[in-house]
């Protein structure tokens, strides 16, 4: 047992392995200091912490202004996830089955948006979309959102698309299958998991999006924003609270859709 | 004629929603504003010239440029030790602890910076444990709102986009490369510097280039946990198309910013074909 240790030590793999879990504390550290001081009675977060209470997640549910713009977020992310499904899936598969001049110039311009800083998709969008009659607000957030899940929803599906058996496609047409007929009836019935991997990821992000919905928002914040909004404000431990449930609720959905996305 | 119709609504989608916008504020660069502050179609170079002229402009330009590189640095050297455990040294649940760094990979920008916040706060948990414990008897005020803090907390949000491309590579390395170097009496150290680390270098400069690439497009983390001198780019970006409304400035440095960025690409991708030994 201990020659083992020994012989760890020596080859550098302990202190190693001691580094590795150090930043992995690194990572968790402040999310678990989050969690637990949202259960901290006092109102300024110090240590020890005296008393344990709930008192903050009631005082969270009660806030109007904040409970509003969870509604708001909700409403932008399940709108602009379903549009980017509805463009983006027959996109994917588009882009899986064919060859066209221009294929790989397209490839490029749907990564745009993710590869590009958000400041500088968000202070264009903010340029140009009043230009175009969509004024400020929670549609145009919602536009500037699906601009962006376009890449993930296409990403992710053309991923799953290759891992396709070809064969399976070929045989629903020789057994008199029409195109629609086929996509419908074999190749979505086969993608599921990973599209509902990819639906949930596209939620995550969109109720978390920060850069592209600081331009155009007006006046009905969307969550984070919100948040954001109380921050500058000063800490009040309902952000606390409600960072909690956010933690737990894109964890949740985040380790759903990288298990579907692999099934 | 089927393929068009599919990819016909993302094609006009992504014209109007997005080639459009990023068009126009490359137009709204070379025009400039009335007393009012109004955007007139009168166009003229003097966004570019106030930017390369006036010193705020490359003096922020450089310094964001600075952070950029150390934050970089920095989550490359914690993201090493780390990347290299779970590709290397992990027997049991390598998923599992995989799953840990892609997680906050995708998780709120937000709730992550706010952490910092009450953690190094003037009467923040860091103070208060370090004052109850007796190794400091005053708190340390400078630790938030200032270059520190924001740096932090982008190493912080980073640090998985920059672990995750290294892990990756680490994980194409033929095992029996790093063992014929053992066999032929390299100790662990020498056979990283010499075998593990140059094959893993395409993902380790992917990995910084994601790091500089996303600190000069951030402005939250300067927002939020920056002192009053913590000026970066993206911020001056922000006043300009908010309080300060010059808007045909602020969309010439949101230009300079994305050439500066589309050049790091650039050179990162040569670096990234350069160094590569195995196709991925």
């Amino acid at each position: 047992m201990l020659n083992t240790y020994i012989e760890k030590a020596r080859s550098g793999t302990l202190w190693v392995t001691l580094l590795a879990w150090l930043c992995l504390l690194f990572l968790y550290f402040p999310l678990f200091i989050i969690v637990l001081y949202s259960f901290n009675e006092a109102s300024v977060a110090a240590f020890p912490i005296e008393k344990f209470s709930t008192k903050w997640y009631t005082l969270m549910f009660n806030d109007a202004s904040l409970m509003t713009a969870v509604s708001n977020s909700f409403l932008v992310a399940i709108s602009a996830t379903m549009l980017a499904v509805l463009i983006g899936v027959p996109a994917a598969y588009g882009l899986h089955k064919f060859d066209f001049p221009g294929k790989r110039a397209l490839e490029r311009i749907i990564l745009m948006p993710i590869t590009l800083p958000g400041i500088v998709t968000g202070v264009a969008m903010l340029s140009f979309f009043p230009l175009i009659g969509l004024k400020i607000s929670l549609v145009a957030v919602t536009v500037g959102h699906v601009t962006f899940l376009l890449a993930i929803v296409i990403t992710q599906m053309l991923a799953r698309f290759k891992r396709l058996d070809p064969f399976l496609e070929q045989a629903a047409y020789d057994l008199g299958a029409t195109p629609l007929k086929a996509f419908l009836g074999v190749v979505l019935p086969n993608i599921r998991t990973a599209l509902i991997g990819a639906i949930l990821l596209c939620l995550v992000l969109s109720m978390d999006e920060i850069p592209v919905t600081f331009f155009l928002i007006s006046r009905d914040n969307t969550l984070p924003i919100e948040i954001y909004g109380m921050m500058r404000r000063g800490i009040t431990p309902e952000v606390n609270a409600i960072s909690t449930l956010v933690f737990a609720g894109s964890s949740i959905a985040i380790l759903l859709s990288i298990k579907l996305s692999t099934d | 004629m089927r393929k068009y119709l599919l990819l016909f609504p993302l094609i006009v989608w992504l014209l109007i929603f997005m080639i459009l916008p990023y068009a126009f504020i490359l137009i709204q660069s070379f025009l400039e504003t009335d007393m009012f502050g109004k955007v007139v179609y009168h166009f003229n170079l003097s966004s570019y010239q106030k930017i390369f002229t006036s010193e705020v402009y490359y003096s922020t330009l450089l310094r964001t440029l600075w952070f950029a590189v150390i934050v970089a640095f920095v989550c490359i050297v914690i993201s090493l030790p780390l990347a290299y455990y779970i590709a290397f040294i992990v027997q049991r649940n390598k998923v599992l602890i995989y799953t840990l760094i892609v997680l906050p990979f995708w998780m709120s920008y937000i709730v992550r910076a706010y952490a910092w916040k009450i953690i190094l706060g003037q009467t923040g948990i860091l103070n208060t444990f370090l004052m109850s414990v007796g190794l400091i008897q005053e708190p340390m005020a400078y630790l938030l709102y200032s270059d520190f803090a924001t740096i932090l907390c982008l190493v912080y949000i980073l640090m998985p986009f920059v672990a995750i491309p290294i892990y990756t590579a680490f994980e194409q390395i033929p095992k029996s490369l790093i063992e014929a170097s053992k066999d032929l009496g390299a100790n662990g150290w020498t056979t990283f510097w010499k075998i593990t680390f140059p094959l893993a270098l395409p993902g380790i400069i992917s990995g910084g280039t994601f790091a500089l690439v996303l600190t000069m497009g951030d402005f939250m983390a300067a927002f939020l946990l920056g002192g009053p001198k913590t000026l970066m780019i993206s911020n001056i970006v922000t006043n300009l198309f908010g309080t300060s409304n010059d808007r045909p400035l602020g969309s010439a440095l949101g230009i300079v910013i994305l050439l500066l960025i589309l050049v790091l690409l650039e050179i990162s991708s040569r670096y990234e074909k350069k160094y590569a030994t195995f196709k991925s």
